[in-house]
């Protein structure tokens, strides 16, 4: 931080950086909005599961074809995996400091995010269908 | 990655003991052990805490009376910053028994066991207890911490009611002494980038005075994901502040203000 060897930029040159990227408010919301989303939607969804786990598959089948729990489990899945993404994006910011390796591993936790929430809406529909 | 484990160069080794000579007769001691944290640049060794034995009957009631005590009469080439010694300069802003916090109001009373005396945490060390602050101060500069107006100097100065003074209590207080900013995670692991609690609770003091009228390009300025938003609400910076202060609310009010301007 303080090597004069290493570098002879100012402090202040060091500190004013690239600028303030005039972002992160987006972020910050939808995190909060997303949590505050999950309480009724986690609830919920947690209730139904278990009352349905002590089913059969014709049970849960059939609690999926009725639009508003398909709705609630859809809205489900979304706030979940996007409320996921960008807390882990948060915690690979804080924690890995080589770009290579906080670029890759911000891609990959994007792409994960997409790939297992997209099956994960998928089900849902393919229950609320019936196909 | 971050650094959750000391360097090699860190590494803390047991120092020297000093003992007191042995008591006159007649004479009532209550002696205390101070381990304080020691490394300089020259001797190249990795850092030592030495013990120092202090008599607390011949000496001030403050953990930095014990220090200038052991400075003045055990061992001068014992390092650290002081100058006010009442709790309003924050030059001797240290680790004491395990928290940051004042050396000069902090009772050696209220520590149990030996007094254990570090540099503020995570910062780099230039002798002793004297971190280097180089980057710390440089961020406050880098907030134009003064007032900053466009309409032209009035004849008389700045008016401001009351009320609107009210507002600054609870951020003029802090004396920048870093114990907030040092105590704090996300300070270790990005204050390349993070501002920390101390700067924005100061960034926060201009943006809450009526009489700034740059409150908005205050924002634009704070408005990134590592400036401002490393701030996780861990609350080490209210927990530890000597003042009282709670820099932790004052970063939720400029982050309230970043939504509100909004929509």
């Amino acid at each position: 931080m303080s090597n004069p060897t290493k570098t002879m930029r100012t402090p202040l040159k060091k500190v004013r950086g690239l600028g303030a990227a005039k972002d992160g408010v987006q972020h910050w919301w939808i995190q909060r909005v997303t949590a505050l989303a999950l309480i009724p939607l986690a609830l919920i969804m947690l209730v139904a599961l278990l009352k349905l786990a002590t089913g059969d598959h014709a049970a849960v089948a059939a609690a999926f074809r009725h639009p508003v729990f398909a709705i609630v489990a859809l809205l489900a899945v979304l706030a979940v995996f996007w409320h996921f993404k960008l807390g882990a994006q948060v915690v690979i910011e804080d924690y890995v400091h080589s770009e290579g390796l906080k670029m890759a591993s911000l891609l990959g936790v994007t792409f994960a995010v997409f790939v297992v929430g997209g099956i994960a809406a998928l089900s849902v529909l393919k229950l609320f269908l019936g196909v | 990655m971050a650094e959750f484990a000391l360097p090699k160069n860190s590494k803390i080794t047991e120092g020297k003991t000093w003992s007191l000579p042995p008591a006159k007769p007649g004479e009532e001691r209550k002696v205390r052990k101070f381990r304080v944290y020691r490394w300089n640049q020259d001797d190249g060794k990795t850092p030592q805490v030495d013990t120092y034995e202090v008599d607390m009957n011949d000496c001030g009631p403050m953990v930095l009376d014990a220090l200038i005590k052991i400075k003045n009469e055990i061992d001068p080439s014992l390092t650290f910053r002081r100058s006010c010694r009442e709790g309003v300069c924050g030059s001797c802003a240290m680790n004491i028994d395990g928290g940051n916090t004042l050396a000069c109001t902090k009772a050696c009373e209220d520590i149990d066991g030996d007094v254990k005396i570090y540099p503020l945490p995570h910062m780099p060390v230039i002798k002793d207890l004297v971190p280097d602050l180089t980057n710390f101060y440089a961020q406050y500069a880098s907030i134009k911490p003064w007032m900053q107006t466009q309409s032209p100097a009035p004849a008389r100065e700045r008016l401001q009611s009351a009320e609107e003074r009210k507002k600054l209590d609870g951020l003029y207080e802090c004396i920048l002494c870093a114990c907030c900013s040092t105590s704090c995670p996300s300070y270790w692991w990005n204050s390349d980038r993070y501002l920390g609690p101390a700067i924005l609770l100061q960034a926060y003091r201009w943006i809450a005075d009526s009489r700034d009228e740059m409150t908005g390009e205050r924002l634009d300025n704070l408005e990134d994901p590592f400036r401002l938003y490393r701030c996780h609400t861990i609350m080490n910076c209210a927990q530890t502040c000597p003042k009282g202060l709670n820099p932790a609310q004052a970063i939720g009010e400029i982050k309230k203000l970043m939504v509100e301007r909004r929509g």
